[in-house]
């Protein structure tokens, strides 16, 4: 499938261009990477539009990431806008193999007239997930602007990890498995809920948590860390958005098991009501790895004994057939999975 | 079947080896086709053509309403909103492409439209203003009871009905007796059968001796369906078999026929991209000519033939998409110059549509069977 040409000359951004999905990426290649790529730099780089960065120090690498966060409604079943914030930052570090993080830092943008005990709320929610993924905020800011020039509030962090075990996203190989490490689509349709105030039978909480404390326990054994072959996390534009590029980047074919997808039936059924494929969908505290098949017991076992990978199940396996491609095959048939334009919904997260 | 089974692919890989025995019982090629948007999205989304025998074509004919509404058609909302009427359609419709505009293209320029899901809802925007309220009705008989219901329930002087509904069973004649058909059969609509009843096809059947069988909508009624069909072909004994009896009877809904028919009168009409197709359109009694905007407003369409078509509208097959001719691979558009975002043709507007079905599950239904 061809790229979408940008009409750049007089348009405009739409919402489409942060979804997290194709529009999002043609954008990102077109703005920033092209130029900003020409400046040298030894490390995996802004070119490699992977998590994160990294720079080589010695023998170690330092892992540095950053996320701004706008999500609507700032709270919403199973977490806020401050818990969402620490999470993000650190599982994109964690996603790179960085998961002791070193420093975090916090940058925060208030509209005037924002509720100081709603702020203070988002503030102990922050400092709580902090301590769950054991990683200190170092240093921040903070600015106010005038009612109507910003909505509410937009949190932005940064953060930096070191690590010997980089892990990527495109190294996948033929024969390797994929792993999600727990059941699908939580995030973003628990945000929709409560953002149209729908009501739905069963729970649709969000998954928002910090996932380096779990990564760690894979990537501190050396036996197990070797191999895992690539990490993601599976955010805007969900599973289907994360497997491309993976796929992409690492030139293998990934068939995908619709039927071993891990989901509660609240997401199955709200999914068919409302026409939104999970797969579409964002998540914020899982992680797909591609593993080694013959050490795939042992890592599933070891995802398994901790509370966020309890539902962790292989879905897919990659292959030659179809480089670069999603193959979903629903039990029924094969076909395609097309890469979404964009995450069926905006400002999650 | 109970509801689990609809959707067990056990079941679907058996009727699939039957279907290929049958298929291959007949010593040749064998082409079906389908009307309906909602059979093939859950072609797609199922990715049962991987389980068809290699054999058996299932095509997708003219069931995308939107797709099918004609271009004058559109012009005619674009013309009736640029005096100010609002209107109010199915979200569908903004994007589709008028000769020169498309309501969408109207409402940047100022227009004012109300996306409805049900023609109730425009009568509602109605009741709740003072400004004249279109209803730009499209869809098929399905969709065309719902508006008969609101003509017939007294709506308020300022609302009036801009009907492109269209009907299936005549256009069903017409791809039959297109020279380049190879259609041995048809697959048709549950849903809309509910309304009409199976018999509306037992006189196409008698014409045209190809056999006509009404399916539901989970992947195991579409491939029971198409059993139920093939085997029809195979023993050369064409007839209507209802295999949605769950919902469809011999004679439908009569209570929802009487109202479709007092409300609506046959008239033979272009389908986009198809032919002008007898009895295909679906236009309002003289009996309720106060409710129809087509007397209501002015409508000049020479006003817009001064304007050249866009440039790339001439290379879209939309047409022979629908006729079932070729497929949306075989499009230079496809999925290059035409994407949802921005088509070409109607076939990439509407979520019924067979070019933006194949955009959104992949594009390219052509795996094998996994093993």
């Amino acid at each position: 499938m061809s790229a979408i040409l940008l009409p750049f000359t007089g348009g405009r951004v739409t919402l489409k261009q942060g979804g997290g999905g194709r529009a999002m990426r043609a954008l990102i290649e077109r703005l920033f990477v092209r130029d900003f790529a020409t400046m040298p730099f030894d490390g995996v780089g802004v070119d490699a539009m992977d998590d994160g960065a990294a720079i080589r120090i010695g023998d170690d690498w330092l892992v540095i990431t950053t996320d701004s966060h706008v999500i609507h409604p700032i709270v919403f079943p199973g977490g806020d806008i401050g818990r969402l914030s620490i999470s993000g930052t650190v599982n994109d570090l964690a996603m790179m193999g960085a998961t002791r993080v070193l420093g975090l830092t916090c940058s925060i943008i208030l509209e005037e007239g924002f509720s100081l005990d709603s702020l203070e709320a988002i503030q102990r929610s922050m400092i709580a997930t902090c301590r769950e993924a054991n990683a200190p905020v170092v240093t921040g800011d903070t600015k106010v602007m005038g009612r109507g020039e910003i909505d509410g509030l937009v949190i932005n962090t940064c953060g930096i990890g070191l690590t010997r075990t980089l892990v990527r996203d495109n190294g996948l190989h033929t024969g390797d498995r994929i792993i999600v490490t727990g059941n699908i689509a939580e995030h973003g349709l628990a945000v929709m809920a409560a953002r149209h105030g729908i009501e739905f039978e069963g729970d649709l909480v969000s998954d928002v948590a910090p996932m380096n404390g779990m990564i760690d326990s894979i990537l501190s054994d050396p036996d197990l860390a070797d191999a895992v072959t690539a990490m993601k996390d599976p955010t805007r534009g969900g599973v289907a958005s994360a497997l491309h590029e993976m796929a992409s980047k690492s030139n293998v074919g990934i068939v995908l098991e619709e039927r071993a997808l891990p989901m509660t039936d609240a997401v199955r059924s709200v999914g068919e009501l409302l026409g939104i494929d999970p797969l579409h969908v964002a998540n914020e505290g899982k992680a797909l790895l591609g593993v080694r098949a013959d050490a795939v017991d042992r890592i599933l076992a070891r995802l398994r004994e901790h509370p966020l990978g309890r539902n962790a199940t292989v879905i897919g396996v990659c292959g030659e057939e179809r480089r670069g491609s999603i193959i979903l095959d629903t039990g029924f048939g094969r076909r395609l999975l097309a890469e979404p334009e964009g995450e069926p919904l905006p400002r999650i997260c | 079947m109970s509801e689990l089974q609809f959707r067990d692919p056990r079941l679907a890989r058996s009727m699939a080896a039957t279907l290929d025995r049958l298929v291959r019982d007949t010593g040749r090629k064998v082409a079906v086709m389908h009307v309906c948007g909602s059979h093939e999205q859950a072609i797609a989304k199922y990715g049962l053509r991987s389980l068809f025998p290699k054999s058996l074509e299932v095509i997708m004919g003219p069931g995308c309403p939107v797709c099918v509404t004609d271009v004058p058609e559109v012009d005619e909302s674009v013309l009736i909103a640029a005096q100010g009427a609002r209107i109010a359609t199915f979200g569908d419709m903004l994007k589709v492409p008028g000769s020169v505009k498309s309501l969408a293209d109207a409402q940047a320029s100022g227009a004012k439209i109300d996306i409805v899901y049900s023609p109730q809802q425009a009568v509602e925007i109605a009741r709740s203003t003072k400004e004249e309220v279109v209803l730009f009705a499209t869809g098929f008989e399905t969709t065309a009871v719902a508006t008969a219901a609101v003509i017939l329930d007294d709506p308020p002087p300022n609302f009036s009905v801009l009907s492109v509904h269209k009907y299936i069973p005549p256009v069903m004649e017409i791809i039959a007796e297109m020279p380049e058909s190879r259609i041995e059969g048809f697959l048709a609509a549950g849903h809309a059968a509910t309304i009409t009843g199976s018999e509306v096809f037992e006189p196409f059947v008698k014409r045209h001796n190809i056999p006509v069988v009404i399916a539901g909508f989970e992947p195991n009624d579409i491939m029971a369906g198409l059993v139920e069909l093939v085997d029809l072909i195979r023993a050369k004994t064409p007839r209507v078999v209802n295999m949605f009896p769950r919902c469809v009877t011999r004679e439908g809904n009569l209570e929802a026929q009487k109202q479709l028919w007092r409300v609506f009168r046959p008239m033979g009409g272009r389908w986009r991209g198809i032919a002008h197709v007898p009895n295909g359109n679906l236009r309002l009694r003289d009996e309720f000519a106060h409710l129809d905007a087509r007397k209501r407003f002015p409508i000049d369409l020479t006003s817009l033939w001064d304007y050249a078509p866009p440039a790339l509208a001439g290379q879209c097959i939309c047409g022979d998409i629908m006729a079932g001719i070729r497929n949306p691979n075989d499009c230079r558009l496809f999925n290059r110059e035409c994407v949802p975002e921005n088509p070409v043709g109607a076939c990439m507007v509407s979520n019924e549509g067979t070019c933006k079905i194949w955009h959104l599950y992949g594009g390219v239904p052509d795996l094998e069977a996994s093993a």
